[in-house]
């Protein structure tokens, strides 16, 4: 059965609502969950829904997410046809380096014509979900839509960033409003930013926006044209995280302690990443770890409670994590206390130290710190 | 310029491992589990890659399924190769002949053409029995420097266990004066590992030979290389210092889980030097809940613990339920520990579900025996699994034991 999809994944879009952990890298390689980063959820989605190329699109800071992609392969595509196939920036020497998403897809008109595929899948990576994209395709060809915008209902206060869908009794987008103000708590649809187009539409649809210089996707093509095209809204009503901030990046990798969480996620073991072959976690005679997510290659000798524990941490005798994500090799020395602390990969917590924020503001350590 | 490999390896994973019982009753025992994530094929592999040499024929024979989807095509231990890389070589049939694989030497001999498409300069021959890390390269180099027809790998064991081992008899520079397989009275206590690096014309002249002989068991240890020996062939023993488990019976698997405990552990199966690369699961990272005690064990991805856990190695996916006990126990992957049930001193296969209250095993003493309970099988709610109990098939809750 061949593919009826392509999927294009930006890399880097909303970068600047995390500026702590995209110091170094693209917002879809920031680390989450224990072994996981954010662009393996829609990779994973992708690929789970029978897609077999998938283009990311990158601007800058790609270095780190080019050493989690490798070839592919343990996404499953390291393919001979398609396959994952980065889109760095490509311009005339005349043209800077595109700034909104509307010249990011001009950038990539070329590869969209040479697929054969029908639809195309547009995703951000700043969501963590298992949505099935299979499903969303076939609500978009029950629909005979021109686009199908995927919205997670929210419970909304004060701005919101992003688009918020109105939408009839069909699903047809009738609304759009971006980012809004809500003065009341109300319940709005906020689009998570994964779209299915039919190919050849989507690049008509590009094509023309060029020629008139058009800037913004979102009000240009979307908001002014509602009624001639054909929108519908396709409501996800799993667990759908998008990382906007670090307090949210802090919040909602605590919500994978839940088990309904952790089990819609992972439940069906089908969130592929980049393998490193670690040993598995070894836990010592004085270790006591509390609802706590650990990954592989931990040695954790002391009290752990409340938190997530990346690849290789270590967590020395008398040492106290707790309500706290510690990213990759980073290593807690003995006695020393963390509490609501984000480290970065690297990061070396010395003997004695005792490191506090709350939950609303985490207290986040830059990668390759030594305290 | 022809291409060619300086050395080609071939592993002998054909064995079926009965003295592990239930543990092999649908696997290779190369295909073993051990040390929460690993098979045993996975040490082997990985040395063998951190040692340089990416040709590797895997020979296999005994319930190969699992084996064969385990290697697949290499890729975890980078043995995926244009040129090169893993192979598996299962007997086969051929014009004149066609047969299983009769002995170890038989095995390699009916795969000389395998070798041969890679012209090689030296045959590694490795079995995949156990435990160990170690550097080949090092032992191919001092094979060249003592320009050796064949070089044994050997290491010093207990001299009361010795009459287990083949044992060589060396001089003063490590040549071999005599080789003995199993003595009852041996001479040294300097064992041979099943590991051999041949220089490949001698390999291929030896093979021939022994195949034409009729009264041969077609085995390297009782027959080739006391032929080599006494035709005065240059043999040496190379010695081997550090950690080397033979996995060969239920007690050794489960002292070789256990030697990775402890700090520090006997056997540091993940220290920086000399990785050990497996086929990994696809799981998140294991959960310890707000009841969960682990303390002094091993766990891999995916666990979800709510009970306890002590000095024990799980594989992954493996559910301890609240109030379910886990002691001195190996665990392989996507097994479930029931609330209430207690298991001490065993080790339970792949996929085995413990219900509610059941007791498997006692509490380690000196007369205590391990438990073993088969791959797939389901230990009914309250049942007792007495000491040194192995079952292969479901025990249903009105049996309650014996």
């Amino acid at each position: 059965m061949a593919a009826t999809a392509v999927g294009v994944i930006f890399t880097n879009l909303h970068g600047e609502s995390v500026p702590e952990l995209v110091r170094k890298r693209t917002i879809a390689s920031i680390p989450f969950g224990g072994r996981y980063r954010l662009i393996d959820f829609q990779l994973s989605n992708m690929v789970n829904s029978g897609i077999t190329t998938v283009g990311l699109m990158t601007t800058n800071n790609y270095r780190s997410l080019i050493d989690h992609i490798g070839s592919g392969k343990d996404w499953d595509l390291a393919r001979k046809d398609g396959g994952i196939i980065l889109l760095p920036p490509f311009s005339d020497i005349s043209e800077k380096p595109y700034t909104t998403r509307l010249e990011a897809l001009c950038g990539v008109l070329g590869f969209l014509r040479r697929r054969r595929e029908s639809y195309v899948v547009l995703s951000d990576s700043d969501g963590v979900a298992r949505l099935n994209i299979a499903d969303v395709i076939a609500f978009h060809e029950r629909k005979k839509a021109d686009v199908t915008m995927v919205t997670h209902k929210k419970q909304a206060e004060g701005r919101v960033n992003g688009m918020v869908l109105g939408a009839d009794e069909n699903q047809r987008v009738t609304e759009v409003k971006i980012n809004p103000q809500f003065s009341l708590r109300s319940e709005a649809d906020i689009y998570v930013n994964v779209a299915v187009f039919n190919r050849e539409f989507l690049i008509d649809l590009i094509e023309d926006a060029s020629s008139r210089s058009l800037t913004s996707f979102e009000n240009d093509i979307i908001a002014r044209q509602i009624h001639s095209l054909k929108i519908y809204r396709y409501e996800f009503t799993g667990f759908y995280a998008v990382i906007d901030s670090l307090s949210n990046y802090f919040k909602y990798n605590m919500k994978l302690l839940n088990k309904e969480v952790r089990n819609e996620l992972f439940g069906a073991r089908d969130i592929y990443t980049k393998v490193r072959d670690s040993a598995p976690s070894k836990y010592g005679a004085g270790a006591i770890v509390k609802n706590s997510l650990i990954s592989d290659g931990c040695v954790i000798e002391g009290i752990v409670e409340n938190s997530i524990l990346f690849r290789g941490v270590k967590v020395e005798k008398g040492a106290v994590v707790r309500n706290s994500v510690i990213m990759q090799d980073s290593s807690v020395g003995a006695n020393a206390v963390l509490n609501c602390v984000v480290t970065d990969k690297n990061v070396t917590v010395t003997d004695r130290r005792v490191l506090s924020g709350c939950e609303d503001l985490p207290y986040y350590i830059q990668k390759g710190s030594k305290l | 310029m022809q291409r060619r490999k300086e050395c080609v390896a071939m592993l002998l994973a054909g064995g079926q491992g009965s003295r592990l019982y239930a543990l092999t009753g649908s696997v290779a025992k190369p295909a073993v589990s051990y040390g929460a994530k690993y098979r045993i094929i996975d040490f082997p592999l990985s040395n063998c890659i951190n040692s340089g040499i990416d040709t590797v024929g895997v020979l296999t024979q005994y319930q190969p399924l699992i084996l064969n989807e385990y290697i697949g095509n290499g890729q975890p231990w980078d043995l995926d190769r244009a040129y090169g890389g893993v192979h598996i070589l299962s007997p086969y049939q051929g014009k004149s002949r066609s047969s299983w694989y009769e002995g170890t030497a038989n095995a390699i001999y009916q795969n000389m053409h395998f070798m041969k498409m890679y012209n090689p300069e030296y045959v590694l021959i490795l079995s995949g029995d156990h435990i160990y890390k170690m550097d080949y390269a090092a032992m191919i180099k001092k094979h060249a420097e003592n320009n050796a027809a064949c070089t044994i790998a050997a290491i010093e064991v207990p001299m009361n266990e010795a009459s287990r081992f083949g044992i060589l008899n060396v001089n003063d520079d490590g040549s071999i004066y005599e080789f003995e397989e199993k003595p009852k009275q041996p001479k040294s206590n300097l064992a041979s590992m099943g590991i051999y690096v041949f220089t490949a014309e001698k390999l291929y002249k030896y093979l021939e030979e022994d195949d034409k002989n009729p009264d041969s068991s077609k085995d390297f240890g009782k027959d080739v290389l006391p032929a080599m020996l006494k035709a005065g062939e240059r043999m040496f023993s190379y010695k081997f210092e550090g950690y080397w488990k033979d996995v060969g019976t239920i007690a050794s698997l489960w002292q070789a889980n256990m030697d990775l405990l402890d700090d520090p552990p006997v056997f540091d199966v993940g220290g920086l030097s000399q990785k050990i690369h497996s086929r990994n699961p696809l799981a998140p990272p294991e959960y310890v809940g707000a009841d969960g005690v682990v303390k002094n064990s091993m766990i891999a991805l995916g666990c979800e613990i709510d009970g306890i856990v002590e000095h024990s190695v799980l594989g992954s996916n493996v559910v301890v339920e609240k109030g379910a006990e886990v002691k001195d126990a190996v665990i392989l992957a996507n097994s479930v520990i029931k609330s209430g049930a207690k298991v001490s001193y065993s080790i339970i296969d792949e996929n085995v579900t413990v219900g509610n209250n059941a007791v498997v095993g006692v509490e380690k003493n000196p007369k205590a025996e391990i438990v073993v309970l088969g791959r797939d099988i389901t230990v009914g709610d309250g049942v007792k699994v007495l000491s040194g109990q192995k079952h292969e098939k479901d025990i249903p809750e009105q049996e309650k034991g014996e």
